[in-house]
């Protein structure tokens, strides 16, 4: 149990000896630890500089959580004295290079250094990737160690939970929430100060504060990052929120495949009890608040509310209908609040600085800033946050880098697979909850795929609906049958059997199960159908009159022919040919025997003529 | 009470607050359409049947769960409602084994009429369907998914009494059935047959066992003699479209005769039987200080569960047989023994309300010098099937009474077939013995009603006996746990497996949930046997002079007497290893 004055005195220390600390000459490595980094291979990274600084007292070693740039990982920051050098793709050989020249001999190893837009940067922070951003949620994330709660607590850590505590009534804690126009980070943008005050004024024996880090949209990892990377912050918003609604006991239930998360999770939790800012009389007051984690199975429906409420019970996650809503009878019936991790990493900031500040960010209706994991054809894949408002062109292009090999941009889809892609005509569009909604898709937690010219659409929506299909619960008619039947339509038109009619049974049926199913995530499932419907419409249309997929995807649509002025009759092709599907003599042109062909396209690959074309 | 002022397409209509949309349409005479709902006990918004049209509302709501609120706009018949309802339909006929013809509840199914009703088109969805399995291990139930519709009604009917089926696996590839894909055999069910009473469609069935009735009925050589028990004519009309609380008795007698049968006996014969086995039992237990409380044995899913859940409580089980056993240990003792018939050659047959009897007939214990006491329990249903393939008409058949003297029942006898009638049967003799008089007072109303649990103390004499009736696994539960951490202390306890007794078993009649939500099923199959009671000569078991004048005296001697205990008295299993 530690006193609010013995805090201070911790985040002094922390900021004069640790972070602001080296004198030139001192060093402090920083090597990101998330499982991101941790599966490019950061680990051996981290031990190679471990060894070789071992009894050096003029170089300390740490990690941090995700640094957000995926395709530089494993990425090392070298601190000396205010100066910041990134070194990134780094390996064990690479590591020891570095402490050799740089820790050693003073000189930055610059083979090793960021290049954007063919220019070398220094340190992340000289990238056109971090400038335009601006965080909030990931503001620890990469900067401290998320297993020392000192860090955190230098950064400002828990300094809002003791304001709350001190000065505060629940009334003025909901309220600045309230005006801060804060909404949820999860899917539905729903606006977090206005769920906390229908619990608030709940009168129950238990309320619940619980967290959804249950992250399951493919290509998803907001939350996780700010769990492995700044676990604290969600712990401090949690205790908030609850001495805002009057609630003891929180819960935060996230999904098993986190075991980095779980882990950090788990110490933070021991070491905010270790101070006294968890559990029974918090900071010495008698205000008394505790945590539990609650591990999921891997189910995507559990982030829906009530499916993760039900799921907590012990019982098989489904979703129940609503009213009651969970704000009047949630987990175990009693009032409940749920917020999503990146939310939450909203709240402590917002207390802080206030509310205005934070509504100073953003636009009209949304405020702040969004975290988005940048995905699929873009070169600049990683975690970025920006202000709402930031045009979907400025995320692509100048944070993302563009699109790889000079392609030309497609779609952007947003919202996973509730929600829906944004075509080029759309990509000046400021992002923010109602202008992805006007424009058919959605915020949803962040997840941002790019696709380029060679993604077919078609095809985009049946992989979404795929995932749909095999995540319903199964509780309700519409979606569990439903959703495979618009798959099954789908199939039929990629694999060359679609009939003009299908597309309005397509429409019918997906207007059908939006309108129909018991909860959000049957009543989104055909988003991803819908705006490809809207926005390329030509493409399902060329898969059913022409039999053709213009972005060469679908295979059974393909045709493979070899071009009799190219072709020198090497053979190689018929030999490698599956299917016994070519023929033809040596150094005479060959044929593909269309009947027999399965269009795997193995021919394409082996012709080093250029002979072979698909179509 | 609060009320609440909505409309219903368009007409105004005030109801109390937190009344459904489904509930509020009930009290202007619209029933909307349901597939999942039952009142209280399934109210999950699963099957979207029942959505309909709120103003304002982004998408379709679910009556069944959605409460109306002040104002409200309801729309139950708009055409975006009937669109989606029929759509929905569609959905769940794409993947529902639609062979209609044979099934047993084709005219009896809840989605072959809302089909109907909406007209349907079969076609409009082809596509794959979820693979399933037919479990057919148990020796009562045949549970059949390719039928399911994930109603869930059955699973929430099993949960008020053992809970051993749920959902299994997700989206498309869910089905219902026992956890890790288990057998309905290999698990603690207890054959109760509520799951089939829940079910709306053709996905849980008895075991049928009619084609083996007709070759018996049709093999001269084999004498085929039937019982049914009381609970049985309070129902079977319903299986020929009549009203809820039909006596069929003699119509029912006239139709076994017909159909062959070279004997139509009643089980009120043995329950009245079972009275002086299991009141003397009683009796001498609290004269002598043995095990108390001691708790009926009459109902084979109760003993089942007593012997998984409850083995602790094996010894204040009654030793006597069911009535069911007691009658063909009769039958094939001291009855053919009487007509010079071989017993091997007696093939006993009993109709009765109940599915798990069909297990009960099965087990080791209840065959004595190696002749099962009764060899096929059939349900209700099974009988009017039978009455229906042999082209009887129900409406033509006359009233008949029972052959003699296997046919001789008292009042008692027959309220077994409601919950609490077992405890008044035995409360009437008991109070008689005990007090060495012809008691005029007969009706013991505490004991009487559809509450899952009900308690009495009745003095006689010096002595107070302190009586519980339990109904229903749940209640079941709730009472024995009470006597097992000593809050409650009773002499005796009736135990029926199923809500309400008998006359809601497993193998009745079944009714569309439509009907149990708004009609008292229970109550009113009860007031058939209350009547009988009323109508018959005697009402008391020891009045029975075929038990007390014949079989006692000719065959069994005393109760509790060594013949009796060997052919009327039984031994349980402890089962409890199959939950640990």
């Amino acid at each position: 149990m530690k006193t609010w004055a013995e805090l201070q005195a911790i985040k002094a220390d922390v900021n004069a000896n640790v972070f602001a600390a080296s004198a030139p000459g001192e060093y402090r490595v920083l090597v990101g630890l998330a499982t991101c980094g941790i599966a490019a291979g950061a680990m051996p990274v981290y031990d190679a500089f471990k060894e070789a600084a071992a009894g050096n007292p003029k170089c300390k070693v740490g990690q941090v959580g995700c640094i957000g740039m995926c395709q530089y990982e494993p990425i090392v920051e070298v601190i000396e004295g205010g100066k910041r050098t990134t070194y990134v793709k780094m390996d064990a050989e690479k590591a020891a290079r570095v402490y050799q020249e740089h820790i050693l001999g003073g000189q930055v190893v610059t083979d090793y250094l960021l290049v954007e837009n063919g220019i070398t940067c220094n340190s992340l922070e000289d990238t056109t990737f971090y400038k335009l951003q601006k965080r909030i949620a990931l503001r620890n994330c990469g900067i401290i160690d998320p297993e020392n709660i000192d860090e955190y607590i230098a950064r400002d850590g828990y300094a809002a939970l003791y304001k709350v505590i001190t000065e505060m009534s629940s009334e003025d804690v909901v309220n600045v929430i309230l005006d801060s126009g804060l909404r949820g980070r999860g899917g539905a943008g729903f606006p977090t100060g206005k769920k906390w005050s229908f619990a608030a004024v709940q009168q129950a024996p238990q309320k619940f504060v619980c967290c959804n880090a249950d992250e399951g949209d493919p290509g998803a990892f907001m939350d996780r990052s700010v769990l492995e990377g700044d676990p604290h912050a969600l712990l401090e918003a949690m205790t908030i929120a609850g001495k805002a609604i009057g609630a003891t006991q929180g819960y935060i239930y996230v999904r098993a495949e986190y075991p980095v998360a779980v882990k950090r999770l788990n110490i933070a939790i021991k070491q905010a009890k270790e101070y006294g800012l968890l559990g029974d009389n918090i900071l010495g007051t008698d205000f008394c608040f505790d945590i539990g984690i609650r591990l999921g199975a891997g189910a995507f429906v559990c982030g829906e509310e009530t499916a993760l409420m039900t799921s907590i019970e012990g019982k098989r996650g489904e979703p129940r209908p609503r009213p009651p809503f969970p704000a009047v009878k949630g987990l175990f019936q009693s009032p409940t609040i749920l917020n999503n991790v990146e939310t939450y990493a909203n709240v402590a900031q917002i207390i802080l600085n206030g509310a205005s500040w934070f509504s100073s960010m953003g636009t009209e209706k949304s405020k702040g800033t969004k975290v988005f994991a940048l995905g699929g054809k873009i070169n600049n894949t990683g975690l970025v946050e920006v202000p709402m408002g930031t045009t979907l062109r400025t995320v692509v292009e100048q944070i993302g880098g563009g699109i790889p090999n000079g392609k030309k941009f497609k779609a952007a889809q947003t919202g996973g697979p509730s929600g829906g892609c944004i075509p080029a005509e759309h990509f000046d569009v400021e992002i923010d909850y109602d202008n992805l909604i006007a424009i058919g898709s959605m915020m949803g937690s962040g997840g941002l795929i790019v696709m380029d010219e060679d993604n077919c659409m078609v095809d985009i929506a049946k992989f979404f609906l795929d995932f749909t299909v095999d995540e319903s619960c199964g509780k309700c008619t519409p979606c569990r049958i439903g959703t495979r039947r618009l798959y099954e339509l789908l199939e039929k038109i990629t694999s060359g059997e679609g009939e003009p009619s299908d597309i309005d049974e397509l429409e019918a049926l997906a207007a059908h199960i939006k309108d129909n199913s018991l909860c959000g995530l049957g009543q989104t499932a055909p988003n991803p159908i819908l705006s490809t419907l809207r926005y390329f419409r030509d493409e399902y249309e060329a898969h059913i009159n022409d039999k053709k997929c213009p972005s060469h995807v679908c295979r059974d649509l393909l045709t493979f022919t070899i071009d009799p002025e190219k072709c020198v009759g090497c053979t190689k092709c018929a030999r490698n040919c599956p299917a016994n599907a070519i023929s033809g003599a040596v150094k005479e042109p060959h044929v593909i025997d269309h009947d027999k062909c399965v269009q795997c396209s193995v021919c394409m690959q082996n012709c080093a003529f250029g002979a072979i074309t698909k179509d | 009470m609060d009320m609440i002022n909505c409309t219903i397409n368009g007409t105004p209509v005030s109801v109390p607050a937190g009344t459904t949309i489904l509930e509020a349409a009930r009290t202007i005479g619209i029933e909307i359409p349901t597939l999942c709902y039952m009142k209280g006990r399934n109210e999950i918004g699963a099957c979207r049947i029942c959505v309909v049209e709120v103003t304002g509302a982004r998408t379709l709501v679910a009556a069944c769960v959605m409460p109306v609120s002040e104002g409200m706009e309801i729309k139950t018949r708009s055409d975006r409602v009937l669109k989606a309802r029929k759509r929905t339909l569609e959905l769940i006929m794409s993947n529902h084994n639609c062979e209609c013809l044979a099934c047993d509840r084709s005219e009896n199914c809840e989605l072959q009429t809302l089909a109907r009703n909406f007209g349907v088109d079969f076609d409009t969805y082809k596509g794959e369907k979820t693979e399933v399995e037919l479990d057919e291990s148990s020796p009562a139930l045949v549970r059949d998914d390719s039928k399911c519709i994930l109603c869930r009604r059955c699973v929430a009917a099993c949960r008020s009494q053992t809970g051993v089926i749920g959902a299994n696996n997700r989206g498309f590839d869910t089905t219902i059935g026992c956890a890790f894909e288990m057998k309905l055999a290999d698990v603690a069910c207890v054959n109760c047959g509520q799951c089939i009473e829940a079910c709306p469609v053709g996905a849980l069935v008895e075991k049928d066992q009619i084609a083996e009735i007709f070759e018996a009925i049709n093999d001269p050589s084999k004498v085929v003699v039937v019982q049914t028990a009381p609970a049985v004519r309070a129902a079977i009309a319903e299986g020929f479209g009549k009203p809820i609380g039909t006596m069929g008795k003699g119509k029912m007698v006239a139709a076994l005769r017909r159909l062959g049968f070279d004997k139509v006996f009643d089980t009120n014969f043995s329950a009245d039987l079972t009275i002086l086995e299991e009141g003397t039992e009683l009796i001498t237990r609290v004269k002598n200080g043995g095990k108390l409380p001691l708790i009926t044995s009459c109902s084979p899913g109760w003993i089942k569960y007593c012997e998984t859940y409850f083995p602790d409580f094996l010894d204040n089980l009654s030793t006597c047989k069911s009535p069911q056993q007691m009658f063909g240990a009769t039958l094939k003792s001291w009855w053919a023994k009487k007509n010079n018939i071989d017993p091997k050659n007696i093939v006993s047959v009993s109709i009765m309300p109940c599915t798990a009897k069909k297990f009960e007939v099965g087990r080791e214990e209840m065959s004595v010098d190696g002749f099962a006491d009764v060899d096929y329990a059939l349900t209700t249903r099974e009988l009017v099937k039978m009455i229906k393939r042999a082209g009887l008409q129900w409406d033509n058949l006359p009233d008949e009474e029972f052959d003699s003297p296997l046919g001789e029942g008292t009042g008692a006898a027959v309220i077994f077939g409601t919950t609490g009638g077992v405890m008044e049967a035995a409360l009437r003799t008991a109070v008689d013995v005990l007090s060495g008089q012809d008691n005029a007072e007969v009706d013991y109303k505490e004991v009487r009603g559809m509450d899952g649990i009900k308690e009495a103390s009745y003095t006689v004499g010096s002595l107070t006996l302190n009586v519980a009736v339990a109904s229903g696994l749940e209640n079941a539960k709730k009472v024995l746990e009470a006597v097992r951490n000593g809050e409650k202390n009773y002499h005796f306890i009736e135990i029926m497996c199923c809500p309400g007794g008998c006359i809601n078993g497993g193998g009745q009649p079944i009714q569309p949930n439509w009907v149990r939500d708004t009609v008292d099923v229970r109550g009113l199959r009860a007031g058939v046997l209350y009547q009988e009671d009323l109508d018959l000569p005697e009402r008391k078991s020891h009045k029975n002079s075929a038990v007390m004048d014949i079989v006692y005296k000719e065959f069994f001697g005393e109760p509790n007497s060594h013949t009796a205990h060997k052919y009327l008295h039984t031994h349980y299993v402890d089962r409890s290893s199959t939950v640990k």
